[in-house]
């Protein structure tokens, strides 16, 4: 650490940081607009300024940019130097020029970073007396408002867009003060991150438009801390409520896992919550009926024995472990298909033998050589995409080091850096949205996929099995010559291709270049779902079908994604009575004869365990009036009283889950002998809220299951991680107060982040090289392999729920590398479980014989697709 | 007539406004520099010396030492590749017009120049970056490096000397901030033409990354006469101690607006009076900007001062490039000020707030008090902004300049700026 003296007292900072991200981490309410921890400097908004001197003799001192400033041992600064205070209120000033002050009609308003910038600055009267320039908005899609007239030239949004999230088509044109940030032509953003520019801008440029068809402002709105359902990565995020209403998810910092940014499928997703369509009370035969009848029923059925249940990988430990201890653990059954079982369980197996370490997405950032096997990131771990954007800058990143140049300094290095990429490998059926940083990429069949991870592996470990007629593969040689001259080597895998073999190749490579191993997962949940175990859901059919159960219990689950529906319609029709516990209609509830309102994440507290083998726990945010509950309370036994009872029994039951309690503080965690309160602080007027209806104010929902209160009285202290609701401090009121709740800025949240990894191999563990190599893949005369292709708006079954990201979703699709088809052409795709229509799109870089077809979503609800089909144009 | 080695820069210039073709040049003596450099063994390190101690300074305004920059470039074996010469002939600051005469008279010692530095830095590949309003010059120059390919003093193994230099003409596409050196290489990568953070400097990360020197036009053009006369023959050219000639222009309302070739450190009256021969008839001088838009206004108590990059200090100014704006007593201080101001806010790339934020302020006072319509407390706003325009307080040396003869005209002419405020109107129109 350096001494740094600020207005002559001396402070400890990072000197391989700026002074801006020193005076910010000592808490000094130094205003600024264009840097950003996650960005770096560029030095653009000038505002950021102070007084540097010489030596203690010095009494003139000159005005730098604290961003553009190393903070180098016992340099000395002044914030207060009243020259350097009038330039800062100069910058303010010259801001607010075109600045509309449109902030009472603004979405940002009371979030505001211009606005708190502005009175952190002082700047309060204004001089500028012409016109203000104006632009024409642009419609960007459903997700991203934009309003330019707000805009304050910080550039920030660019330098997020293209540089950091790879994005194209946002750009800054014009120039002076008529910069326009925006799009060539009116049209949906592309990146799939465009959800971050809410954040990144600091002012109503960029605001959430899905927030708008229902907007509240942030301190009116109550949060909790919650946890991204839309894939397996496992996001922290905050759930903003009001009236009962999910109104926006912004981001909750997580430094290990998600950072500062969000994909905009976890981001916006979350409208399937509002729902209209949504169960809101116990439907017994289609009929609305009682709690006290619907839980008599279940009770009724429960009695009367033979009743299984059908688990998932998208509901809760607690809500799996409740129905678990419900119906027995002999006749729980797993709600995964077999298939998906089989992989989720052998990652974990992968994972838990080790040596290899299944890295953070803070970690896979670091990485700085990367092979991804199999996997479509962008489309189903979104947020591991953009991570290894980040990944591909670490080996050039020496260079720069080498030229002294400070990391921070970010247009010193991308001037350096210009287009120089570190070793990404990228292996799979067909192109993806990471290929444009990869040094090259492998599209070929599932078989042949595995079979150059065996290879990398042998050519990087000759002790691993070689592949039969593949020895000397250059490419395999290529990519293990990356990874073994890499310090950090990263492996990506996962389910996607549905192939055993490619996770096996994946292992063997990581295992021999030492590598850090990254498995995704299908669902929010499925690794908990396969460590908490169940029987086969197979079997749990077969019982239905042999008239061995006269009840099942299906838990969160549309069996017709994990089956063909010729399968569920038999397997619920030999059962006489189905009860479903859900939030959305599905082809499964509407079988059910007693249907139970399942509360989603927002009305529910429960723990799901990411891809990477993270516990992470969720709160609700809303309190439903109607009979909406979470799953585990609809089935747990009476003696259960809280959530802490469920956490206790479940450890108890379960020993390889005991750690899943630590994952955040227990509903006893007190701060000053007070709950942490969802609701912003009391100045913000809330209390007169419903004042039109009752001048009292109402009795505020009680809580036995969380530390959090459903009120805003409670300690200013900053909570646990797992239980921060909102970022919120003095003079932060915009997201950017995540400054002031970490130990240094961009580093850890103090106290620790979020979350309990469950995997940590010892390094003295170790597992044999698998050897079951494939035969190469051989195309066949009539028949196509067909192979799943996942979209991130669209494959997801609840997001899809959500207006904005059903708006984005692709049309399903049928890729394919055939002079036999052309794009558009309709084709019949006919597979084992019947035959189904779909436009053609040509993908170039695909191999022969091989097709993608679009799953998750209809017409292919069910994944399983990796088998052999027919293709034909339809007539 | 003064003797004709005292103009190395225009001695070989044909009267009638022709180019100087390459058999031209070679009869003059063209292409010997090169030639010096390649078959006597000189070493790039010799040449930087040779240049170093001719004390040539930049010739873009900012007077940086020539062969000290070129000494910044990291040479030998570990070094990244290519190198890059890159010259600057983006000539847009306002009243300057003197790398238009070199390029357009005489492109061939351009190109010699470009060769002797760029072997000096080991250059690979070098680069014309002109202005894009510069036809004529494009197509001579264009022509002219047509006839070094044909000549073979570019390309690989140049005079069998084994050393081997590419030169590409590039067009700007047009905006003053092009012409400042980092938003240079940023245009020339295809980029939004911002400046550059500095450090890293050109030398070390310049264009695509690689080292990189951008030398001016004019700069450049005295190389090739610094290594066939040494660079001891050069510095003593000058008056004062700046090295060698200078091209000076006049533009204004003056008898002969022109351009010459005259030692560096001659005095701004002499420029004024015996070169451009004095205000045309009934005008009195007020002021003038000594080295185009981007310097501060000196008065008729500073003619006497030399031209040179040390002397205007003096009079709170610089030379700059060297070629005067002339304020006569028939025209508007004010509207000078704003015409000024005007351009340099319309041209500024928009990155940094006191440049895009407070020059078009400042340009809205000024339009405002031209048209009648200023009010008290408008000159202290002005005074602020030019004070918000400090160099480091911005982000590059635009602002800065814009600030010079704001600053200036508000010393010298606040009189005439408190008039149209009272007036409610401009006194000339």
């Amino acid at each position: 650490m350096a001494i740094v003296y600020v207005d002559n007292k001396p402070y400890q900072m990072n000197p391989d940081e700026n002074l801006l991200h020193g005076c910010l981490s000592q808490g000094f309410k130094l205003p600024y607009f264009c840097w950003h921890p996650a960005l770096g400097s560029v030095g653009a908004c000038r505002q950021c300024a102070i007084k540097q001197f010489k030596d203690e003799h010095d009494t003139q001192g000159k005005i730098v940019m604290s961003c553009m400033t190393p903070a180098a041992e016992g340099t000395r600064i002044s914030i207060v130097d009243p020259e350097v205070v009038a330039f800062r209120a100069g910058i303010i000033e010259g801001l607010m020029l075109n600045h509309p002050h449109d902030c009472p009609v603004c979405d940002e308003g009371g979030e505001c970073h211009l606005q708190d910038m502005t009175v952190m600055t002082g700047h309060d009267y204004r001089r500028y007396e012409f016109d203000k320039r104006t632009f024409r908005n642009q419609d960007l899609g459903p997700l991203v408002n934009h309003e330019m007239n707000r805009c304050i030239q910080c550039y920030r949004c660019v330098r997020y867009y293209r540089d950091y999230a790879g994005g194209s088509d946002l750009n800054a044109f014009a120039l002076r003060n008529q910069v326009f940030f925006g799009r060539h032509e009116d049209g949906v953003l592309e990146n799939e991150f465009s959800g971050n520019l809410v954040e990144i801008c600091p002012t109503g440029v960029f605001t959430d438009k899905t927030l708008k068809h229902h907007y509240a402002r942030k301190w009116d709105q109550q949060f909790a801390p919650s946890v991204c359902v839309h894939c397996a990565l496992g996001c922290n995020t905050d759930a903003g409520e009001r009236d009962g209403t999910l109104r926006r998810i912004v981001n909750r910092y997580n430094h290990e896992v998600n950072g500062y940014f969000l994909c905009d499928r976890g981001r916006f997703g979350y409208e399937f919550v509002n729902n209209q369509r949504r169960s809101r009370q116990p439907l017994l035969k289609g009929q609305p009926t009682s709690v006290a009848s619907a839980r008599h029923y279940l009770e009724e059925k429960i009695a009367q024995g033979s009743v299984i249940g059908i688990g998932s990988p998208r509901a809760s430990l607690e809500a799996n472990f409740s129905l678990r201890t419900l119906v027995g653990r002999d006749h729980f059954y797993s709600g995964m298909a077999d298939h998906e079982v089989k992989l989720v369980r052998l990652m974990i197996e992968i994972l838990e033998r080790g040596p290899m370490r299944t890295p953070t997405l803070r970690e896979i950032e670091e990485s700085d050589a990367v092979f991804i096997l199999g996997e479509d990131l962008t489309n189903v771990a979104p947020r591991m995409a953009l991570s290894v954007r980040q990944s591909v800058r670490r080996q050039p990143m020496e260079a720069v080091k080498k030229l002294k140049i400070p990391l921070w300094l970010d247009f010193g290095v991308r001037d350096a850096m210009q287009d120089a990429k570190g070793p990404l490998y990228i292996a799979t059926p067909h192109g993806t949205r990471l290929d444009d940083v990869a040094t090259a990429t492998f599209h070929a069949a599932p078989d042949d996929l595995a079979r150059l991870g065996f290879a990398v592996a042998h050519a990087l470990d000759s002790s691993a099995p070689p592949v039969p007629e593949a020895d000397d593969w250059p490419l395999a040689n290529e990519i293990a010559r990356a990874l073994k001259g890499a310090k950090k080597p990263l492996v990506i895998c996962g389910a996607c291709c549905g192939s055993e073999a490619v996770i096996q190749a994946a292992a063997n490579v990581a295992m021999a270049a030492h590598a850090a191993l990254s498995f995704t997962a299908p669902e929010c949940n499925s690794v908990g779902a396969a460590l908490m175990g169940g029987n086969p859901l197979s079997a749990a059919f077969q019982a239905a079908r042999d008239g061995n159960a006269d009840t099942v219990i299906i838990l969160e689950n549309d069996l017709y994604h994990r089956a063909p529906q010729a399968e569920v319609d038999s397997v619920l029709k030999a059962v006489p009575h189905v009860i479903v516990l859900d939030h959305l209609p599905n082809p499964t509830t509407e079988k059910a004869e007693l249907l139970l309102p399942a509360g989603t994440f927002a009305e529910s507290d429960g723990t799901f365990i990411s891809s990477e083998g993270r516990a992470q726990r969720f709160f609700q945010v809303c309190t439903p009036e109607n009979e909406i509950l979470a799953s585990w309370r609809w089935l747990k036994p009476d003696h259960w009283q809280n959530l802490d009872d469920v956490l206790r029994a479940m450890a108890e039951a379960l020993p390889q889950l005991e750690a899943i309690r630590d994952a955040a503080p227990s509903s006893k965690f007190r701060i000053a002998g007070a709950k942490i309160p969802r609701s912003p602080h009391r100045e913000s007027g809330r209390t007169a809220a419903l004042v039109h209806i009752n001048i009292s104010e109402p009795k505020t929902p009680e809580d036995p299951d969380s530390a959090l209160s459903f009120s805003m009285e409670g300690t200013p202290d900053q909570p646990p991680a797992a239980l921060i609701p909102f970022f919120w401090s003095p003079s932060w009121n915009s997201i950017q107060a995540v400054n002031t709740y970490q130990k240094e800025v961009g580093g850890p949240l103090r106290g620790g982040d979020a979350g309990v990894r469950l995997f940590e191999p010892s390094p003295k563990n170790g597992q044999a090289y698998f050897s079951a190599i494939p035969a190469a893949f051989q195309p066949r005369e009539s028949e196509w392999l067909l192979v799943p292709m996942y979209h991130i708006f669209g494959s997801d079954e609840l997001s899809l729920q959500a207006p904005a990201i059903r708006e984005l979703a692709v049309m399903p699709h049928v890729a394919i590398n055939s002079v036999e088809f052309a794009e558009g052409m309709e084709v019949e795709v006919t597979l084992a479980n019947g035959t189904f229509r779909f436009p053609v799109r040509i993908h170039r870089e695909m191999p022969a014989g091989v097709a993608a077809v679009s799953v998750g979503f209809s017409p292919l609800v069910a994944v399983q697709v990796l088998s052999w089909g027919k293709i034909a144009r339809a007539k | 007539m003064k003797p004709s080695f005292d103009k190395p820069l225009t001695e070989r210039m044909h009267p009638d406004g022709s180019t100087v073709d390459v058999q031209a040049y070679e009869l003059a003596g063209g292409y010997q520099a090169i030639r010096k450099v390649l078959r006597t063994g000189m070493t790039p390190m010799a040449v930087t010396e040779e240049v170093k101690s001719a004390n040539l300074r930049g010739r873009g305004g900012a007077g940086f030492q020539t062969g000290l920059k070129w000494s910044f470039v990291p040479r030998g074996k570990d070094v990244p590749n290519p190198t890059y010469l890159v010259v600057n002939g983006d000539e847009m600051e306002p009243g300057t017009f003197k790398d238009r005469l070199l390029m357009e008279r005489d492109p061939h010692q351009l190109i010699e120049g470009a060769m002797v530095a760029g072997f000096a830095i080991e250059a690979d590949i070098a680069y014309i970056f002109l202005r894009g309003e510069y036809t004529l010059a494009a197509e001579r120059l264009a022509r002219a490096i047509e006839e070094a390919y044909e000549h073979g003093y570019l390309g690989k193994n140049i005079l069998g000397s084994g050393y081997s230099l590419e030169l590409y003409l590039h067009l700007s596409g047009g905006r003053y901030i092009c012409g400042d050196e980092t938003g240079l290489l940023n245009a020339l990568e295809g980029k939004r033409a911002n400046p550059r953070s500095k450090p890293p400097f050109p030398p070390s990360v310049g264009l695509f990354g690689k080292p990189t020197v951008v030398n001016n036009v004019e700069t450049i053009c005295c190389v090739p006469h610094i290594i066939n006369r040494g660079g001891e023959w050069f510095r003593g050219l000058g008056r004062t101690k700046d090295g060698g000639t200078k091209l000076f222009g006049v533009s204004g309302k003056v008898k002969r607006p022109g351009l010459w070739e005259l030692p560096m450190g001659t005095t701004v009256r002499e420029i004024l009076e015996e070169r451009a021969g004095g205000m045309r008839d009934g005008l009195k001088l007020r002021g003038l900007l000594p080295g185009g838009a981007s310097t501060d206004f000196i008065v008729e108590e500073h003619l006497d001062l030399p031209m040179d990059f040390t002397s205007l200090a003096k009079a709170g100014s610089r030379m700059g490039t060297g070629t005067m704006i002339v304020l006569d007593d028939h025209t508007c201080p004010v509207g000078m000020t704003w015409n000024l101001t005007h351009f340099f806010s319309r041209e500024s790339c928009g990155f940094c707030t006191p440049c895009w934020s407070g020059l078009g302020w400042a340009d809205r006072i000024l339009k405002a008090m031209e048209e009648g319509r200023g009010k008290p407390g408008d000159l202290d706003k002005l005074a602020f902004q030019t004070k918000m325009w400090t160099p480091g307080h911005t982000f590059c040396a635009l602002a800065p300049g814009a600030a010079e003869p704001v600053q200036s005209a508000l010393k010298h002419f606040r009189d005439d700026f408190e008039r149209h405020i009272i007036e409610h109107r401009c006194p000339w129109s």
